[in-house]
């Protein structure tokens, strides 16, 4: 199965075996990650899921919708070029080894 | 009550039927054992009181949250069915709509109520929550909820939409009506709809676009239909949902999580000790005591769910608050834990209709929870909580309490 490594503001890093049909934030939740806090559930409407992708895995993400690409405008941390909410990113073989980066805060 | 191991003349066999009545006052008084047999009795029950099916647990309710094709909310979210009856007022255009009507309409209040509009209004929210904990700590004794849970959102909330200050007196009566009326024809809805002429002629009157103030929530809705998004017509029946659902619900919201932290001082010590876990502290609140309780959905074919089949144009009653303290989902779900990882919790509901002011709820939780616990010390319950009793809300009438200061 897929494995996920996030890494933490201050450096340190989990990886996280993933399951199929599961989101990236159902798999970071599943395992109690701390720093993914997904208030809405995977709805798409909280921001709270929010995750940097690290550049050599961007291209390979499915695109950004529109509702994401909105409520990327609300994250608490800064929205950068490689923001994605987590919750919006189905896991998939191909995935495997990705990197994900946690931002500072996410309310 | 009792639970019939014979299949009865009306519903399917397989389906146990129970004669509990999730309306009545002895039941709100004390849902949880009732909670309890619905969800043991089966994945799906069938309530004789009221002829509908019942789901309780977990999973089934968030299927059915999940599955807004089949299970549909345009034949009405209360027990009364559009195709069969005319509703009591003009359906909400998003609460009681299905995709792509609903898709439409939820698109706007989405952008109105946004992460990024919360920036905004988040200093002004939380000024008011220090405001009203200072007038608190003046008076030491005082009712939570007239003096606490409605306050606070009354200060805030309808200056955020942009309604006049003439009249909002009639906000909360009128979301009571709303939330009475999904219930049954029992002695509350039928009440709540005979009085609530008044409160209609006010709530039509708000929503129009030249009573609202500029910067709102109501005049951003209406701005929606300069862009073409929404038509003008529309525009006013937004505004209502705002009206409907963005007071109460969290009036009872803010109720919960302070009779939480009053009854649990332990978790009151452990917010005490790190501010950070005021939003989890409301977030759990939600959880813990599901201000809203219930919610129905309407089958639009025959369809087989956890082994029970439930034929096209029934009624389908989610119990919101049983699947939140289901134990096949959370551990320990009668104990209030303000560490908790609340996410996944149906207290906002779930799927396309999840609520949409869900973000607003969450601030002004957090901040007046923040405030609270920053200032006061020792919060102490001195006489009996009344309940307040509604078809569809949880939450109490009054709460006495004794604050000392920090
Ligand atoms: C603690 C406070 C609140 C609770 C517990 C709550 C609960 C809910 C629930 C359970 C639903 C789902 C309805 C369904 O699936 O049929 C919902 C929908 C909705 N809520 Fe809330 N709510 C709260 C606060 C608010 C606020 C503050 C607003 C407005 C600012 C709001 C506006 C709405 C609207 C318009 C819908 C309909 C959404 C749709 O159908 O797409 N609610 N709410
Ligand atoms: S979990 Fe809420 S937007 Fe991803």
């Amino acid at each position: 199965m897929p494995a996920i490594t996030f890494i933490h503001p201050d450096g340190k890093s989990d990886r996280v075996e993933t399951s199929g049909g599961e989101s990236v934030m159902q798999a970071a939740t599943r395992h109690g990650l701390d720093g993914i806090l997904a208030e809405c559930g995977g709805n798409a409407m909280c921001a709270t899921c929010h995750v940097y992708v690290d550049e050599s895995w961007l291209a390979r993400l499915p695109a950004v919708a529109g509702d994401e690409d909105a409520l990327l405008d609300g994250t608490a941390a800064e929205r950068r070029p490689n923001s994605r909410l987590s919750c919006q990113i189905a896991i998939t073989p191909e995935l495997d080894g990705l990197v994900l980066k946690l931002p500072e805060r996410q309310v | 009550m009792t639970v019939s191991g014979t299949p009865a003349s009306t519903g399917p066999a397989s389906v146990p039927h129970l004669d509990v009545d999730p309306f009545d006052m002895t039941f709100f008084a004390d849902p949880y054992p009732t909670h309890q047999r619905l969800r043991e009795a089966g994945p799906v029950v069938y309530l004789d009181k009221w002829n509908v099916y019942g789901v309780a647990r977990y999973a089934e309710v968030h299927a059915v949250l999940n599955d807004p094709a089949t299970f549909c909310s345009s034949r009405g979210v209360g027990l009364s069915d559009f195709k069969k009856e005319t509703p009591w007022r003009p359906p909400s255009l998003i609460l009681e709509a299905d995709p792509p009507a609903h898709t439409r309409t939820r698109a706007v209040l989405s952008k109105v109520l946004s992460p990024t509009v919360m920036k905004q209004v988040r200093d002004r929210f939380a000024a008011a929550a220090e405001e009203r904990v200072d007038a608190l700590i003046e008076r030491r004794s005082f009712d939570a909820i007239a003096d606490l849970a409605e306050a606070y959102p009354l200060s805030i909330f309808p200056d955020a939409l942009g309604l006049k200050a003439e009249g909002r007196e009639h906000l909360i009566p009128y979301a009571s009506v709303v939330f009475n009326a999904f219930g049954p024809p029992n002695e509350l809805r039928q009440q709540a709809i005979a009085r609530s002429a008044p409160h209609q002629a006010y709530v039509a009157e708000q929503c129009q676009r030249d009573n609202l103030s500029p910067g709102g929530f109501g005049a951003c809705i209406h701005a929606q239909a300069d862009e073409g998004a929404i038509t003008a017509t529309e525009a006013p029946l937004l505004v209502r949902s705002l009206l409907s659902a963005g007071l109460d619900t969290t009036v009872n919201g803010i109720g919960a999580a302070v009779y939480c932290l009053a009854r649990f001082p332990d978790q009151w010590q452990r917010l005490r000790d790190d501010l950070t876990l005021a939003r989890n502290a409301f977030e759990e609140a939600v959880r813990f005591e599901s201000p809203v309780q219930t919610f129905f959905r309407t089958t639009t074919r025959e369809v087989e769910l956890s082994g029970a089949t439930i034929g096209e144009g029934e009624k389908v009653l989610m119990f919101l608050a049983a699947a939140n303290r289901d134990p096949r989902r959370w551990d320990q779900p009668d104990s209030y834990d303000i560490t908790r990882r609340t996410s996944g919790h149906v207290g906002f509901g779930s799927g396309i209709h999840m609520c949409v002011g869900q973000l607003v709820a969450r601030l002004e939780g957090e901040v007046m929870l923040t405030a609270l616990a920053r200032r006061i010390a020792k919060i102490e319950i001195t006489g009996e909580p009344k309940r307040r009793f509604n078809n569809t809300l949880r939450g109490l009438d009054s709460l006495p309490v004794t604050i000392t200061p920090a």
